[in-house]
């Protein structure tokens, strides 16, 4: 078995009983709705990795297409009475069209250059969830967002809601991973690695580019659907530049071009703040603290220090 | 089988192109040498659809190239080995491979010619066949270019372009690559062959083209070009065969 096969088995390996056992064992609707933070930072550091670590193109507005999702299926919901999964289409729809719109110029940048336009629109996004108030509730942003429910089965009960964001997350981690290994997932690494050389193959860069823009974008739209009918009330600070930037930390930490890295960055950043509360004034110190040191040890992200140290404890038993 | 005429390729302001003719005809190996500057590498491009600034006329097997994306140029039969290499350091020396038939993969019936390719050209370079899971940034230099090559060949190429292929390579290398190039010229494939390396060019090519500064300034048979006196004080040197190994090994001078 090849070593990239067995640790995808084993990350596999992992994942499915703890998220299978968590959800019996854990009765605190405080803790499942953590766990299900977690599931909803997944899909979006998902989404960006594809973007970022798969195809080298930075976004610092990706909080932008997160808070279309949400504001989307609450405007649908709550204005116009759609029922939540009429909405979901529609709110995946307007987002990629959005994302459509905002890749087409905004994907001819690079670099530096792409992190400063795109971090101009997740401004924009922002300015505009807030000042439109009688569309988006401005400042104080929206309530009475409804629960989800299929049939018989509500998903106001938090066991139910964690079950179907994790759902969602194994099946677009199936997804991406499928994808990465396809003809277009080879191409879209190999633009990470070298644009030109990838046009001289005949990959149409642009083209590729644009489509894992608005895939991206897609994923953080899911994200912010599940999001809105999580908390029921939304407002423009959860979706401001400071998200964005968690994002982008999310997906470092955990591992550029990893998908299980994604997961467990989205983890470690999700549950961190929650386990730093004793700390009181200083927490976000000590956040910060952490977040350096990790970076400092282990500079290709966690899941992949965490495998080197593995594997350099298993060289040495040898 | 390639045509180009009076073509004028810009940088922006600067016109690195100033009026070029050139013709490949079919199953030929044709060089263009000059030195650094000269324009070779902004011809490529202009061949390849990876630059839009040219005027004039590029012709492929009598369709016009002008404003095609150089996935369609691709698809059409041209492929190159660009400058530098440029593999892909971080997919496996097998993806890269498959990278070279991504304009093929999209048809599903192709699916098997496409593994026959892969065995010729693992054939072709049996290092590569050894390394197939490695990463290729950790190949060695000749080891790329031979990548490189493969990954080019991939396409099932009409006419194959490479860039400077020798560049960085010691002398046993390149004259491995170009015996290569050699071979692949008598198997029918088209060839333009860059180089700055002139007589190492020049001693396996049928037909060559000298560039300056943007122009043609010589063309003819490779082994006139050879003897050309001018040439000779200008890229060889007068005694260019006894001043090997300093500079590489030409093959017919082993011979």
């Amino acid at each position: 078995m090849k070593p990239e096969c067995f640790k995808n088995r084993l990350y596999y390996g992992i994942f499915l009983p703890v998220i299978a056992v968590s959800g019996f064992v854990i009765d605190s609707p405080y803790y499942l709705q953590v766990l299900t933070f977690i599931g909803i930072n997944t899909l979006l550091t998902i989404g960006l990795n594809m973007l970022m670590g798969y195809a080298g193109q930075i976004s610092l507005g990706h909080a932008a297409f997160y808070g279309i999702g949400a504001y989307t299926t609450t405007i649908l919901t709550v204005h116009f009475d759609f029922s939540p999964w009429a909405a979901l289409p529609c709110t995946l729809v307007v987002t990629g069209m959005v994302a459509f719109l905002v890749g087409l110029p905004m994907l001819k940048l690079t670099g530096y250059y792409l992190g400063m336009g795109t971090l101009g629109f997740g401004m924009i996004v922002y300015v505009l969830f807030r000042e439109w108030s009688h569309v988006t509730g401005g400042s104080s942003g929206m309530v009475g967002i409804p629960s989800l429910s299929l049939g018989p089965v509500s998903f106001s009960d938090s066991r139910n809601y964690f079950y179907l964001v994790w759902m969602i997350v194994l099946v677009c981690i199936v997804f991406c991973q499928r994808l990465i290994q396809s003809r277009v997932g080879r191409a879209l690494r190999s633009i990470s690695d070298s644009e030109n050389a990838a046009k001289a193959l005949g990959v149409d860069t642009k083209d590729l580019k644009l489509k894992i823009f608005i895939l991206s974008a897609l994923f953080a739209a899911m994200a912010g659907f599940l999001y809105a009918h999580l908390v029921t009330f939304i407002s423009p600070g959860s979706f401001d530049f400071m998200v964005s930037i968690r994002m982008v930390t999310m997906v470092v930490i955990g591992g550029m071009a990893s998908i299980w890295g994604a997961l467990l960055g989205a983890s470690v950043l999700t549950l961190l703040p929650e386990c730093l509360h004793a700390f009181a004034d200083f927490e976000m110190v000590v956040y910060g603290l952490i977040l350096m040191l990790i970076m400092i040890f282990m500079p290709r992200g966690l899941t992949r220090g965490l495998m080197d140290i593995y594997e350099r404890s298993v060289s040495k038993q040898i | 089988m390639l045509n180009i005429q009076n073509l004028k390729c810009y940088h922006g302001r600067i016109q690195a192109i100033k009026g070029v003719d050139l013709f490949i005809g079919k199953g030929e190996l044709v060089t263009l040498v000059g030195a650094n500057g000269s324009g070779k590498s902004t011809l490529v491009q202009a061949v390849c659809g990876l630059l839009n600034e040219w005027k004039g006329e590029i012709r492929f097997e009598n369709e016009l190239l002008a404003g095609l994306k150089p996935s369609s140029i691709v698809k059409r039969g041209i492929s190159m080995v660009p400058e530098g290499r440029m593999i892909f350091s971080t997919l496996s020396v097998l993806d890269n491979l498959k990278l070279g038939a991504y304009t093929r993969y999209r048809k599903k019936r192709m699916a098997e010619a496409v593994e026959n390719d892969l065995q010729m050209v693992l054939d072709l370079f049996p290092v590569l066949k050894d390394r197939a899971s490695q990463p290729a940034g950790t190949l060695s230099g000749g080891e790329q270019q031979m990548l490189a090559i493969g990954r080019a060949l991939m396409a099932r190429p009409k006419l194959l372009v490479l860039d400077e292929p020798s560049v960085g390579l010691a002398p046993l290398l390149v004259r491995k690559i170009l015996s290569t190039l050699e071979q692949l010229r008598n198997q029918g494939l088209t060839i333009l062959l860059i180089e700055q390396n002139a007589h190492a060019a020049l001693e396996i090519a049928d037909r060559g083209y000298v560039i300056e500064t943007g122009r043609v300034v010589l063309e003819g048979a490779a082994s006139d070009l050879l003897n050309d006196e001018e040439l000779k004080k200008v890229y060889l040197g007068k005694d260019y065969c006894e001043s090997y190994p300093k500079n590489f090994i030409p093959l017919r001078c082993c011979n």
